[in-house]
């Protein structure tokens, strides 16, 4: 956390990166994004609150989460494959990493009601767990669509108490979501915390979401000295929805040029098919949900419904650091599809025996795309476990 | 002078502005919607460019927007809807949309086509103010189009008076913390929060808008400001009307009376 404070990657006080980022937001909320930025930037200087939130992730999260050679996967691709494990957290993914924070912010704020936008559950999840934790009133809203594919992470925010709100807008998936938790916010400016679940949205959000992710590649650093006797590796791969994990994998890596930074997009059926995610590939500059990024939208600059068969992929817009990552040239950004992504479901559990989220299962798909050199040292970030997909999984076991 | 500026010019009380969604009920039906709400005495009509995510807006106008978006309506044809209502109608026109479509357009683009095909002022609800200052102010002054900005129950009276410097036409009072159409009465808290804005002595005239649904609420919100903005309440009432010309002068009556 310590380090935390001193890492600004290339973005400024107005929270852009590069051209990317800001805070489109109508007046409605220009005084909670105030108050939230000021706080922000003064709470997590504090060292009570750094102790906390050290203490939540090594005691409650479980951190660090190991980095596991895997040594089968690496003999199929000839090179060495290392898993970053934030399947093993608390929760199962590393969307707690964020909600911990946020929720230690929250509660310094005096707010006592939360509210979170959830994709495939993950983060609804690890937002409910928090509130629980800390005794805070929780809503949550989730689209029809993902309350559908991604049913036992609804069962599981109803147990920890939190309210899941039905989304029927729109695609009735993650960015319809995100819209009614900032109307809510809108309606409810006083008493309500919205904690995010991705690096999106008006600043400070993206930088806060990317700071507390960060950790993931604070412990891969402290791993890979111990295992390789070298602080970074030659490539790290994570997948992106809103760019979470990718932006805490790449985090510490990202001044440093000789590692490799690729992201992984949903590509759906296909990017031809109509029917993808892949923002980065198929997106135009624009404004949205609270900043400049690029964003898959039509002629008439109307958001285009997106389609990926995994629901925290499946979202029109990518966090403002990734559009910059992308259109600086700094990071590498991939594509896989629903089949590609499940056929790398089933081999990472066949060689290795750990079900991978449907999401990270993307950024395993990208092993078959890249060039892997025998010597190459390869994080790839396996962001949750893939309980909550098992459905999915039972339904396509023809992938194997 | 601006055609909002000629009419604050002439007249400061019981400003009525109505909110009407483009391409709803049906696609070109704007048309005949603006120019029976000129004939029914409104002084303002408030054109919606209906976005695929209106974060700002409630159920009623995100309902109306989705409507008109399957309706086929996109800029080029509203601004054809815009050409077509200027041939005989005098009053102000605002366009109301989301910034995403005015940058995919071309912000400079966008600023003279809605100037050229006869609309007075935009409001842009998603446009930060600062943004606004630093990138475009300076053209908006070029071509004349005022750009009308919200004030919330949380801004500050110092921020106040600096969106009323870089403020045209109107300031836009937005009533209560909400989205659009969210309430029926007005509080207390709402009044005195009218009251501090009064005494500011501000530049621009200031419209209170929404939750304004009725005569009983345009009356007090004529009170403490110049006039309101209704835009839900109109929205559900022109929703299911069979007679559109009846429905929009029997509404404009009930408010105004
Ligand atoms: C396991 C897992 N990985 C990745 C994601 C995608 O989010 P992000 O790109 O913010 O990491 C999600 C989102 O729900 C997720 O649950």
């Amino acid at each position: 956390m310590k380090k935390i404070k001193h890492m600004h990657y290339q973005i400024n006080d107005k929270g852009y990166y590069g051209e990317f980022g800001g805070a489109y937001i109508p007046e409605m909320l220009h005084a909670n994004i105030e108050e939230l930025r000021k706080q922000y930037f003064r709470i997590i200087e504090q060292e009570d609150f750094q102790e906390e939130y050290n203490d939540l992730l090594s005691n409650y999260v479980g951190r660090p989460t190991p980095l596991s050679y895997a040594r089968r996967l690496s003999a199929k691709y000839r090179s060495n494959i290392y898993l970053k494990r934030e399947d093993l957290t608390h929760t199962g993914a590393h969307k707690i990493n964020n909600t911990v924070g946020q929720i230690l912010i929250a509660k310094r704020m005096g707010k006592t009601r939360v509210i979170a936008e959830t994709g495939a559950g993950q983060h609804g999840v690890a937002a409910a767990t928090v509130c629980a934790l800390m005794g805070i009133k929780c809503v949550v809203y989730m689209g029809e669509v993902d309350i559908k594919r991604q049913s036992q992470n609804v069962t599981r925010m109803k147990m920890l108490g939190a309210e899941v709100r039905i989304v029927k807008s729109g695609s009735k998936t993650l960015k319809d979501a995100t819209n009614e938790a900032i109307r809510d916010w809108i309606n409810n400016p006083i008493d309500t915390y919205y904690i995010i679940g991705s690096v999106v949205g008006p600043h400070p959000y993206p930088e806060m979401v990317a700071n507390f992710q960060s950790v993931i590649s604070d412990e891969i650093q402290k791993q890979l000295k111990r295992m390789e006797g070298r602080e970074f590796p030659d490539k790290v791969i994570a997948c992106v929805g809103g760019g979470s994990n990718a932006a805490g994998a790449f985090y510490y890596f990202l001044d440093n040029k000789e590692v490799e930074l690729i992201a992984v997009e949903g590509e759906g059926l296909g990017i031809s098919s109509g029917k993808t995610a892949a923002t980065i590939r198929t997106g135009e500059e624009g404004v949205f949900q609270g900043s400049k990024t690029l964003l898959m939208q039509d002629q008439d600059g109307q958001i285009v419904e997106p389609y990926s068969i995994s629901a925290g992929l499946d979202y029109p817009g990518v966090g403002p650091l990734h559009a910059h990552l992308f259109k600086s040239g700094r990071g590498t950004y991939l594509v896989a599809t629903d089949k590609e992504a499940l056929a790398a479901a089933f081999e990472l559990t066949k060689l290795e025996g750990i079900i991978p989220a449907l999401e990270s299962a993307h950024a395993l798909a990208a092993l078959k795309k890249i060039v892997l050199l025998p010597d190459d040292i390869v994080v790839v970030n396996l962001s949750g476990r893939g309980d909550k997909d098992m459905e999915i999984y039972s339904k396509n076991g023809k992938y194997e | 002078m601006s055609r909002l500026k000629t009419l604050f010019k002439h007249k400061n009380s019981n400003i009525l502005n109505i909110y009407i969604t483009a391409g709803f009920p049906a696609l070109n039906e704007t048309i005949l919607i603006v120019q029976e709400l000129e004939k029914a005495g409104v002084d303002i009509v408030e054109i919606g460019m209906p976005f695929s995510d209106p974060l700002a807006d409630g159920p009623t106008i995100q309902a109306s927007s989705q409507k008109a978006i399957e309706n086929g309506i996109t800029l080029s044809k509203i601004f054809e809807q815009v050409t077509e209502i200027r041939k005989t109608v005098q009053i102000p026109l605002i366009l109301m949309g989301y910034f995403n479509q005015v940058l995919k357009f071309g912000v400079p683009q966008f600023f003279s086509k809605a100037r050229e095909v006869g609309i007075d002022g935009l409001i842009i609800p998603d446009l930060p103010i600062d943004v606004y200052n630093n990138e475009y102010a300076s053209l908006v002054d070029e071509i004349d189009l005022d750009l009308i900005f919200l004030i919330t129950p949380q801004t500050s009276n110092k921020r106040i008076k600096m969106i009323d410097k870089l403020s045209n036409g109107f300031l836009y009072l937005v009533s209560s913390h909400s989205t659009t159409g969210s309430q029926q009465n007005l509080q207390t808290s709402q009044i005195e929060y009218f009251k501090r804005v009064k005494t500011l002595d501000l530049a621009n005239s200031s419209l209170i808008g929404f939750g304004i649904s009725n005569h009983d609420t345009f009356t007090v919100a004529c009170k403490y400001a110049n006039g309101a903005i209704i835009g839900s309440a109109f929205i559900n009432a022109v929703a299911n009307s069979t007679d559109l010309p009846a429905t929009i002068h029997q509404f404009v009556l009930s408010i105004t009376r």
